[in-house]
């Protein structure tokens, strides 16, 4: 009896044991360049080398932020000779977030560049963070002014609403007529701050005979998204255009519209990825569609935290600082970068990119 | 059979406290950090909701039945606190006291179904898992109210004086006590693992199983509001979705602990332990660059053995017996 009761024991522990030392081996902990030695004595005016620069999304395994993150931030760190890694949670979650913030303070990383499910509850973690030396750069989806350095703001709300009811209005044509909105999660800062500005545009004279009749969360999972926009024209049976400003539910929509009977006649805009758009574009589906390009905006934040973290700039209103190839930036008000105008996508243009 | 029932779970609770020691002893010294005081203070504020919780599912799953709202019930407490703090009700006291009440009310809504209606614990708390959440969006909907004194917040989380630890620790202990000394020390304790292998025959004994499991729910209820006013305090944002999915890491906890699913079976040790085990495991590995994907199907696999483990080891057990008995006539092969 005993003997079995030891053996036991000594098979859980192996166990632990064994998938301890195992992702300790498999794990590629990031290798400081050889030049990292040179990094105190970086001048004023350039970037520090060796500088541990860390992604935090929302979530891990989302094609957007692996085209911002490992196709833009990645390219910019290497660039400027700095240690590159992105980590973060499965779901998109702000205590989960918290937990990673966690780690990242303890790993010592310089610059923690994240995009906050939460504007409030991932403050704490990051001041901590603050307090132990790292610069942090929001990027995506801001958190309060007071917990970070600088927000990269990928276009002004103002922008993205314009433009979004501005295809809008061109797809669904001069007779105007029922649009409704699906939206990411009901407390994503940024899409709520758009929905508002949607609002206030649709106001103008001009968007008269457009007529919001609902505002729905697909949550940013795509089968909840698919079922959001079938339940819409089963509500409505009228709706002549569906706006959806994140890049899972526009894909969800479009795949959704264009395998019913509605495909061509009930017009969808939104945010999205040329990739994930690419086939709902030429098969009529779709006409438009707005985003930025989410690698500029990952590109931008990664020269943003390394000209933080170099005390090139100290993230006030007025300071201008060189991002690499995308030219000269100035921060503004409230510690902001804007990254510049929404990018439309059209049949026209769709297959000049790859994201 | 109630002595090797005891013993094999002696034995689990062994074996998680050597591989939580174990843990602790390699993590130390393979990956940096484990060892700083900064590491223990994160673990202990990642794990309290979980503590919290998984005290009374213990009792829950030894009975046999099983509570799945309690994230939910965590969420609903949360933004019920923040609508009563946007209609202007500051006093902490009474803001918890309502929590608490609102939790032991939603845990009763649980409890009658399952006893009064004889309806199946695991269907119920899935129906009240969306119903409290739906909730709980119906109260705040989109917002999330997180305007709340910054010394409420970082009193919640404040440590005790010396350590790094939060005080939020003694109350889990104290919770600990309370809970382990009914459980394992008390006759209602007794009553728990006999209505959980057998809930007819403890009827007969004179055991009130139905005020029972009512009072268990309630409890369940109660202690996940008191989460629920942790969670609002320490991330200071009361937010419908808050503690979404940490039904599962409770009872993944309580499995891996030794508490048998079937019921009847499980010490409140083990899942302690269990649950120090798990935090502990995460946040290690996520200290050593593990990515999230690898974290979970580490997560899964302790699960499964957790549940496969104790079961296949007392088959293989009684196989190993039935061979070395030669003279048993009826057996022969």
């Amino acid at each position: 009896m005993s003997r079995s009761r030891g053996g036991r024991a000594l098979v859980l522990a192996m166990l632990t044991a064994l998938t301890l030392t195992a992702a300790g081996c498999a794990t590629e902990e990031p290798a400081a360049p050889a030049t990292g030695g040179t990094a105190a004595s970086g001048q004023a005016g350039t970037i520090k080398e060796g500088l541990k620069i860390a992604f935090l999304p929302k979530q891990v395994n989302n094609p957007y932020f692996d085209a911002s993150d490992n196709k833009g931030g990645k390219v910019a760190v290497e660039e400027f000779k700095g240690v590159y890694s992105q980590t973060g949670p499965s779901e998109a979650s702000p205590s989960a977030q918290v937990s990673y913030i966690n780690t990242l303070s303890q790993q010592g990383t310089d610059v923690i560049v994240v995009s906050a499910n939460d504007k409030d509850a991932i403050c704490g973690a990051l001041q901590e963070a603050r307090t132990a030396g790292a610069k942090v750069v929001t990027y995506d989806s801001d958190t309060n002014p007071s917990c970070r350095d600088v927000f990269i703001n990928q276009a002004s709300a103002d922008g993205i609403a314009a433009s979004q009811i501005k295809l809008i209005s061109e797809a669904v044509g001069a007779d105007g007529g029922e649009i409704a909105i699906l939206s990411a999660t009901a407390n994503a800062t940024n899409q709520n701050a758009w929905i508002e500005m949607m609002k206030t545009e649709l106001a103008k004279p001009e968007y008269s005979k457009l007529k919001l009749v609902a505002t729905v969360y697909g949550d940013d999972d795509d089968q909840k998204s698919f079922q959001e926009a079938q339940g819409l024209l089963a509500k409505y049976p009228d709706l002549k255009g569906i706006i959806s400003p994140t890049t899972v539910g526009v894909a969800a929509a479009a795949r959704y519209l264009s395998g019913s009977e509605y495909k061509g006649k009930v017009q969808l805009t939104g945010l999205g990825t040329p990739n994930q758009m690419r086939a709902y574009v030429k098969d009529g589906t779709v006409k438009s569609f707005a985003l930025w390009n989410p690698s500029d905006l990952g590109y931008l934040a990664a020269y943003t935290g390394g000209a933080l973290a170099s005390g090139m700039i100290a993230g006030k209103e007025g300071d201008t600082f060189t991002a690499g190839k995308l030219g000269e930036y100035t921060v503004g008000k409230d510690g902001t970068v804007l990254l510049g105008d929404p990018f439309v996508f059209t049949e026209d243009n769709i297959d000049d990119f790859d994201f | 059979m109630v002595e090797r029932m005891r013993s094999l779970a002696g034995s689990w609770d062994a074996a998680l406290l050597v591989a939580l020691v174990l843990v602790v002893v390699v993590g130390a010294m393979s990956v940096e950090g484990v060892a700083s005081p900064r590491f223990w203070r994160f673990v202990t504020l990642e794990v309290i909701p979980i503590a919290l919780i998984a005290l009374p599912m213990t009792l829950v799953v030894i009975t046999g039945e099983i509570d799945l709202s309690v994230a939910s019930i965590l969420g609903l407490t949360c933004t019920v606190m923040g609508q009563l703090w946007l209609w202007g009700i500051t006093s902490l006291p009474v803001l918890v006291l309502v929590a608490l009440l609102l939790g032991a009310l939603l845990g009763a809504v649980n409890g009658v179904f399952v006893t009064a209606f004889g309806l199946p614990s695991l269907a119920v708390t899935i129906g009240t898992l969306a119903l409290y959440r739906g909730l709980a969006y119906v109260v705040l909907g989109d917002r999330a109210v997180a305007d709340y004194p910054p010394e409420w917040t970082t009193g919640a989380i404040a440590a005790i004086p010396g350590l790094t630890i939060p005080w939020m620790i003694l109350v889990v202990g104290a919770l600990t006590l309370v809970f382990g000394l009914v459980l394992h020390a008390t006759p209602i304790g007794r009553g728990l693992y006999a209505m959980g292998n057998n809930a007819e025959a403890a009827r007969f004994t004179g055991i009130s199983v139905a005020r029972t499991k009512f009072w268990l729910f309630v409890a369940t209820g109660a202690m996940s509001a008191l989460a629920g006013v942790f969670w609002t305090l320490r991330y200071a944002s009361a937010r419908a979705d808050n503690g979404n999915g940490l039904e599962l890491a409770v009872v993944a906890a309580v499995l891996l602990g030794g508490v048998s699913i079937f019921g009847g079976r499980g010490r409140l040790l083990g899942v302690l332990a269990a649950v120090v085990l798990l935090g502990t495991l995460r946040n290690a590995l996520q200290l050593a660059y593990v990515p999230a994907n690898t974290l979970t199907i580490i997560t899964g696999s302790l699960l499964i053995v957790s549940v496969v483990g104790p079961n296949a080891a007392g088959l293989l057990r009684a196989r190993w017996r039935r061979r070395r008995a030669p003279i048993t006539p009826l057996h022969q092969e």
